[in-house]
């Protein structure tokens, strides 16, 4: 049971597909689609770890750390801006958000 | 040993918790579920040797981005089976995206692995006594990564005065407390000096 680069490398592209699949399964539940974009970014966050710990790279961590970065603002925004929808339409289903649609 | 068998608890608990987030009913559970994966994977951080960055991802995501999700779930009023709409007919298509997707990056990987640029690696040296994980991030964080560490903050300054601007509403017909009229306010509008003819006071009419 010698765990190597490749295993920690299999569970970053399972978790990775997993946000995906969710993105294409719950297309109206935009709360749902910000989890699965928070998966895929913690995907993205495995791969860089491993990488950096695996070539004796610090880098890796702190590319990690922005990422952190950008998905927590990411979240905030996204939420304030599914809080403001809600209150406009009564509702969060997306398909329904297709006012600025040429 | 015991290394691989926290491994693959961690991996599986990770993967199985990520899956549940995306096929979960009720949006509380997908939330709880996320918070499992969160934290199966600052395991798999600790046992990579990136302690910190665990450590950052449980305060991070466990005790904000986690309950910030919680709060909004549970503040919307929405009819969550109705979202479900469609769930049956994008299923295999996701499927198969997902499994080619899955299939394509596990080859890359493995062949980055073994032929690739990460082929011959020496794995993991033993870690440096002298210097923690904490402190090896802090040496490279604040000298060559300092404008983006800068940057970073930037960026979290601006979500959250973007976040506070799109939710925070002013309601019409309510008492507000107006800090500028209270500091305007000077004495010649606020009191009165009547003449009061001694032995009489002042009656009701000449106040008003």
């Amino acid at each position: 049971m010698d765990i190597g680069l490749t295993h920690y490398l299999t569970v970053a592209a399972i978790l990775f597909t997993i946000g995906v699949f969710g993105i294409f399964v719950n297309r109206k539940n935009v709360i749902i689609i910000l989890m699965s974009i928070e998966l895929i970014l913690l995907a993205v966050n495995i791969n860089f770890v491993a990488f950096s710990t695996y070539l004796n790279d610090i880098s890796g961590q702190i590319m990690a750390m922005f990422v952190l970065t950008v998905a927590a603002a990411e979240a905030a925004v996204g939420l304030a801006i599914l809080v403001t929808f809600f209150r406009n339409r009564g509702d969060i289903a997306v398909d329904d958000a297709s006012v600025m649609k040429g | 040993m015991l290394q691989g068998i926290a491994f693959y608890l961690l991996a599986a608990v990770a993967t199985v918790s990520g899956l549940l987030v995306v096929t979960a009913r009720n949006p509380v559970h997908s939330v709880l579920w996320l918070i499992l994966a969160f934290f199966s994977s600052a395991g798999l951080f600790v046992l990579l040797g990136a302690e910190f960055l665990a450590m950052l991802l449980v305060v991070v995501y466990v005790g904000a981005v986690a309950v910030l999700f919680l709060f909004v779930v549970m503040m919307l009023d929405v009819d969550f089976l109705k979202l479900r709409e469609g769930y049956a007919r994008y299923l295999p298509l996701g499927a198969i995206i997902a499994a080619v997707l899955l299939v394509e990056m596990i080859i890359v990987s493995v062949a980055v692995v073994q032929g690739g640029a990460a082929a011959g690696l020496p794995g993991p040296g033993a870690p440096d006594a002298s210097v923690t994980n904490v402190e090896a991030i802090g040496r490279v964080l604040y000298t060559d990564y300092v404008y983006f560490f800068q940057a970073a903050g930037i960026v979290l300054l601006i979500a959250m005065i973007g976040a506070i601007t799109l939710t925070l509403r002013h309601k019409p017909n309510i008492k507000r407390q107006n800090p500028g009229d209270q500091v305007n306010r000077d004495r010649r509008k606020s009191v009165e000096i009547k003449p009061a003819a001694t032995g009489e006071g002042v009656s009701a009419e000449e106040l008003l």
